[in-house]
């Protein structure tokens, strides 16, 4: 994190911050975004270790990424990586010499482990998308309460770490066990709060993908991403991406706290969706992603030349099928034309996409839908659950050829 | 983390790195937060230093102005209430009623 040619690269921002804050005071005091609904105007904020950010919330830290980082490629850098919170005391001060990793519950042999005990294990990579379970609350209709963000609670990551099967093997998971509990370094401010802590299922915990990372993109986790060390679920919601992770307890039953039941929570059913404004029924936790895509090079409303190629590209991904394509389309959803996909980095990675279309002079609304390997597609209507989870529609862009 | 060797570059590039926030020394290292800027919509209505004392005690007020506008009074009644029964909100119920009133009509 202290890497010398970030904090160089650190201090050359700072001073162009600087002079440029000389020039125009004002406009450094007012910059800030407004995301395309109600209410939607977000100060834009550099905390340390990250460019400026969409700020949703200050303590505890919530920051959302500004869409345009997509259009720089496949990985989302550490420095616009989105951060989410749920509990005021967010740890300040860590000591990598003295932070460790408590495994207990149903094993054979409790653990211990420092940091450089978890290094010293065979380490494992996987290059996977993280997102909120709420990104894209804000574009919800009827709204629903909660975090109101657009796209932008996403990002797609390099990480390196451990495996929790290794990890879980070393302890030796006790046959009883049926989940495994994490818990972080964050702490409630007031003692009746809930502390945080999520489950996954043995099974799933013990898949080889599931892993403790260090490092994300080739460097130490950045602070607010969980430094030193997090969960990752690849193809899961970020709710299970425990960060600054320091406890580990396989348990018997299935975890019911707060942050388990009723919270991130989702309709028991097929399309995770009721009729707006209802309640559903039965529900279960939030788990995989749904399938989604974004064109990530032009914005809404912008101006594009007429009956002329004009080049379409972005970002597609599922729960860790994989894209097995991405179609665009300016009739309505009537007919879709195929795109080209980039590089594969993976089942559980963005999956970037190009294409060019040549537009007739006038408005066209752009439609951009991905199909996973497993057959999922994008809906063409929104499907709405009172959380506001799991947005994926088809999303739109609307242009004018001149 | 890699290690700080002390040449005069790294010391500068470390009171550098203070400045923008992270601070090392050996293994431990601290991280500092901007402060903190939202504010609640000032108002003569009683709900409004109540709400302020409350919610602040755990978190930003940002939480609260950056909901979906108009709401009304159950939202924000059901909100206070979960604030006060899962996360142990210290809200006296004496007043809720006003701490509603003050978000409904300005949320």
């Amino acid at each position: 994190m202290l890497d010398r040619r970030h904090i160089i690269k650190r201090a050359g921002g700072l001073a162009v911050a600087l002079a440029s804050g000389q020039l125009s005071i004002g406009r450094a005091v007012a910059e800030s975004v407004i995301l395309p609904f109600d209410n939607g105007e977000r100060p834009l904020a550099t905390y340390p270790q990250k460019r400026p950010l969409i700020v949703l919330t200050e303590r505890p830290p919530q920051l959302e990424t500004p869409f345009s980082v997509f259009d720089e490629g496949a990985i989302t850098p550490n420095d616009a990586f989105f951060v989410r919170y749920h509990l005021g005391g967010i740890p300040l001060d860590i000591d990598i010499d003295t932070f460790r990793l408590e495994v207990g519950g149903k094993v054979n042999t409790p653990l211990t482990l420092s940091l450089q005990d978890i290094k010293a294990m065979a380490p494992t990579e996987i290059v996977a998308v993280n997102q909120c379970s709420g990104n894209s609350r804000g574009l919800v209709n009827p709204r629903v309460g909660g975090g109101q963000l657009a796209n932008g609670a996403m990002g797609n990551a390099r990480w390196v770490g451990v495996s929790l099967k290794s990890i879980l093997d070393k302890a030796g998971v006790r046959p009883e066990a049926r989940q495994v509990v994490f818990e972080g370094l964050d702490t409630p401010v007031m003692p009746q709060t809930p502390d945080y802590a999520k489950a996954l299922d043995i099974d799933h915990a013990r898949d080889g993908e599931t892993m403790l990372a260090w490092s994300m993109n080739g460097t130490d986790l950045p602070w607010l991403n969980g430094y030193p060390l997090r969960v990752v679920v690849p193809g899961y919601y970020g709710t299970y991406w425990v960060k600054h992770v320091n406890k580990i307890t396989v348990i018997d039953g299935v975890l019911e706290n707060f942050w388990m039941n009723p919270a991130y929570r989702i309709p028991d059913n097929s399309c995770a969706c009721v009729a707006p404004g209802t309640k559903p029924d039965k529900t279960v936790p939030i788990n995989r992603f749904n399938v989604r895509s974004f064109i990530t090079n032009i914005r809404d409303g912008a101006t594009v030349r007429a009956s002329t190629d004009t080049l379409l590209r972005g970002i597609a991904f599922d729960g860790g099928s994989g894209i097995k394509e991405v179609s665009i389309s300016s009739d309505g959803g009537k007919t879709w034309s195929g795109t080209e996909l980039g590089e594969n980095l993976g089942r559980y990675s963005y999956r970037t996409w190009h294409t060019n279309v040549k537009l007739p002079a006038g408005s066209h609304n752009l439609l951009v839908r991905a199909t996973s390997r497993s057959g999922e597609v994008q809906p063409m209507e929104q499907r709405w659950n009172p959380s506001g989870y799991m947005r994926n529609v088809v999303e739109s862009v609307r242009v004018h050829a001149a | 983390m890699k290690d700080i060797k002390l040449g005069v570059g790294s010391l500068a590039a470390f009171a550098l790195a203070i400045a923008a926030g992270t601070a090392t020394v050996a293994g431990s290292k601290e991280y500092t937060l901007p402060d903190e800027t939202a504010a609640l919509t000032k108002s003569d209505d009683a709900g409004y230093e109540k709400a302020e004392a409350v919610c602040m005690a755990c978190h930003s007020v940002d939480y609260i102005t950056t909901q979906p506008p108009g709401k009304g009074k159950d939202f924000w009644s059901a909100t206070v209430n979960k604030m006060m029964h899962i996360y142990g909100a210290p809200v006296d119920e004496a007043d809720v009623s006003a701490i509603v009133d003050y978000l409904a009509k300005n949320y």
